[in-house]
């Protein structure tokens, strides 16, 4: 077992005859996740990825055809709301947009729609997620993980990668590892990600890698001191970036003094959180957590 | 990307918020021709992002045209937080009774487009927010119906518009609300809205932010962009797709991905340094990128060094190496330069780094440290 995404999701890939689409829908199939059908409107009857997979014109086709229930979108910024709602409508349960650059007034649109049908999105602007051993849904590459029973969430790509290859290299393997995106408005937020870890058996340790913006930190150290009894370890970046500016992720702004590292960092510490001062200090703690 | 208020304003126009226009001047002359079209009193307003003109002397009065031109004379030139003043917004004074605040901001804890409104107008609102908090409404809005008549009569009642100005509240609000919907913004306020001793409501000032990421839909608004504000690497960065952010340190950054790029500079400055800039080069890491991050590092002349991470992944790591010396052969200005390079092809990206003389480092911590070393040793030199 692992949390969203495992051995029996069928995937559909939206945006499959792109280059990036291609790419990293290549890499999941060889990853071992069962990609299922792509999508690009006007190329269904093809086969996409040398013969391994049928695309369609629409998500409702491919999933009339091939029973997908979960959906990866690698379509551009300007398009990646439609297909989002249009994964939605088709009736898959997991949509994950790998997308950056969406409007955030068209994800509020996006993301009330989806709860109100009950669909779980991860993304947008997301590295997307790896059920280890099971099945990777979007660009994480596999090579970087082992099997085992850490969970780790995160808002970043690489910085995932970084933390999750310090934690291979330490022999602490992974149950999924989820990127929920770095913009003001995601689908799945820290809370929901460490409900979902707290409640799999299969998962004994939780790692947390935040950044400065937002509350979602502090309200996921407030869940965490209310319901986690799992061990926890947790970085948060951004403690050197100035007030006021973006820092590359649309979500990471520290705004009239709120959503600062430091803030962050006191929330997940009263709840009990060891805070790394760096990314490769992360298994040491797990381990002073109990973690083997 | 944030707007001037005379930009600000111009768009809450177009949806039929009342307000003062005025005319914009760069010149004294013309800040005194505009007074003269104008009649009356005028203000004469510095058009700067940065907060706390007013307090800076870049908003005065001016009784007569001449008085105009001179309080122009002083204001242009006038440095405001780094920033010279080089515009300027001449609009009819008005005589203020009673001051509010009224903005909308996309909430990203609520999910929702939020009004935002207080009866203690020409202050900040995050001043209110820590002063007295009780006295701000906050108000989320539904996100697939928007604002409604009863959202309009909620501000209007916590506010205590007065029974024959609520028509032109509501005015207002609607004209805001259009506004922030059709410019896709992150935040649109009016500080302060006012109602004159005449009996009127006004906009006296105004300020949008709009997001950054639905520009694309917006080439008018893009138009709009205040590059006197903006440092010149900054506009370069923009312009060759790359996230950068000028910082007063001594150590070049440039890392692929925005959260490893915010770890990378925490580390600097763990390790004892001071990070140079923010820079995040996407995807690929492909030499001409590379060189254009070079470039706009070094031309920051406060770097004394440069560390290098790329946490290669789906990019291999020898290309990656092979991007780094080839764009560093281009380079008119010499500094260190650590490189870390982690994931597929890492070893073969060593023998490359080597041979090019580059110091590199397995770790983040130890490339953090040898960066710090580094530039201590060049501004030693």
């Amino acid at each position: 077992m692992s949390i969203l995404v495992g051995r029996e999701t069928r995937l559909v890939v939206q945006g499959i005859t792109g280059r990036e689409g291609a790419f990293h829908s290549t890499a999941m199939l060889d990853y071992g996740t069962h990609v299922v059908a792509g999508v690009t409107p006007g190329k269904g009857g093809q086969m996409a990825l040398d013969g391994r997979v049928p695309v369609f014109d629409t998500v409702a086709d491919a999933v009339a055809a091939t029973g997908a229930n979960a959906s990866c979108i690698f379509v551009p910024a300007a398009f990646a709301p439609d297909a989002m709602l249009e994964a939605a409508d088709a009736g898959v349960s997991l949509v994950v947009c790998i997308t950056e650059g969406v409007p955030a007034l068209d994800m509020l649109r996006v993301y009330h729609t989806l709860r109100a049908r009950d669909v779980r999105l991860i993304g947008p602007n997301c590295p997307g997620l790896t059920s280890v051993g099971e099945a990777k849904v979007g660009i994480i590459p596999g090579n970087i993980h082992a099997p085992g029973t850490v969970g780790l969430v995160s808002r970043s790509g690489t910085l995932t990668y970084e933390v999750v290859q310090a934690m291979t290299d330490a022999g602490m393997g992974q149950s999924t590892c989820v990127g929920i995106g770095g913009d003001p408005i995601v689908g799945t937020s820290f809370t929901d990600v460490l409900d979902l870890f707290n409640r799999d058996p299969d998962t004994e340790a939780i790692v947390m890698i935040g950044e400065i913006g937002g509350d979602e930190e502090e309200k996921a150290a407030a869940f965490c001191a209310r319901e986690v009894r799992k061990p926890m370890a947790a970085f948060i970046a951004g403690r050197t970036a100035p007030p006021g500016r973006r820092m590359g992720h649309a979500g990471a702004i520290i705004s009239g003094g709120a959503g600062t590292a430091e803030s962050k960092r006191a929330a997940l510490e009263a709840a009990g959180i060891r805070v790394a001062d760096s990314p490769s200090h992360i298994p040491a703690l797990l381990r002073d957590a109990g973690v083997h | 990307m944030k707007l001037q208020e005379y930009r600000s304003k111009e768009i809450l126009a177009r949806h039929g918020v009342p307000l003062l226009a005025g005319e914009v001047a760069t010149t004294p002359e013309e800040a005194r021709a505009a007074a003269e079209r104008i009649g009356g009193p005028v203000v004469v307003k510095a058009q700067v992002l940065v907060g706390g003109r007013g307090k800076a002397g870049g908003v005065k009065l001016a009784a007569t045209p001449e008085e105009a031109e001179q309080r122009a004379r002083e204001i242009i030139g006038l440095d405001i937080k780094g920033v010279t003043v080089k515009t300027l917004l001449v609009a009819p004074a008005a005589d203020i009774a009673k001051e509010f605040y009224l903005g909308l901001i996309l909430d990203r804890g609520a999910r929702a487009v939020t009004v935002i409104a207080s009866a203690e107008g020409g202050v900040e609102i995050e001043e209110t927010a820590r002063t007295n908090p009780d006295a701000i409404l906050r108000l989320p809005l539904d996100p697939l119906l928007g604002l409604q008549d009863h959202n309009v009569r909620r501000a209007a009642f916590f506010l205590g518009i007065p029974a024959e100005l609520r028509a032109a509240f509501s005015s207002v609000l609607r004209g805001l609300y259009d506004a922030f919907m059709g410019a896709d913004a992150d935040l649109a306020e009016i500080n302060p809205l006012v109602i004159t001793e005449g009996g009127e409501l006004l906009a006296l000032d105004a300020k949008i932010v709009l997001d950054d990421s639905a520009l694309f839909r917006h080439p008018d608004l893009e138009a709009m962009r205040d590059l006197n504000e903006e440092e010149p690497s900054e506009t370069a960065a923009r312009e060759a797709g790359i996230n950068f952010i000028k910082l007063d340190g001594s150590i070049g950054c440039m890392v692929n991905g925005a959260g490893l790029a915010m770890t990378t500079m925490d580390l600097v400055k763990l390790a004892g340094g001071e990070p140079a800039n923010f820079l995040d080069i996407g995807g690929g890491a492909k030499a001409d990128r590379v060189a254009a991050a070079f470039r706009i590092i070094l031309d920051d002349p406060n770097v004394q060094a440069i560390l290098i991470n790329i946490f290669g992944g789906i990019t291999r790591g020898d290309e990656v190496a092979r991007g780094i010396v080839e764009a560093r052969a281009s380079l008119e200005r010499e500094v260190p330069m650590v490189v870390r390079i982690v994931g597929t092809n890492a070893e073969e990206a060593k023998p490359i780094l080597a041979e090019a003389q580059l110091i590199t480092a397995d770790s983040l911590d130890d490339a953090a440290a040898k960066a710090v070393a580094a530039a201590r040793a060049g501004a030693g030199a």
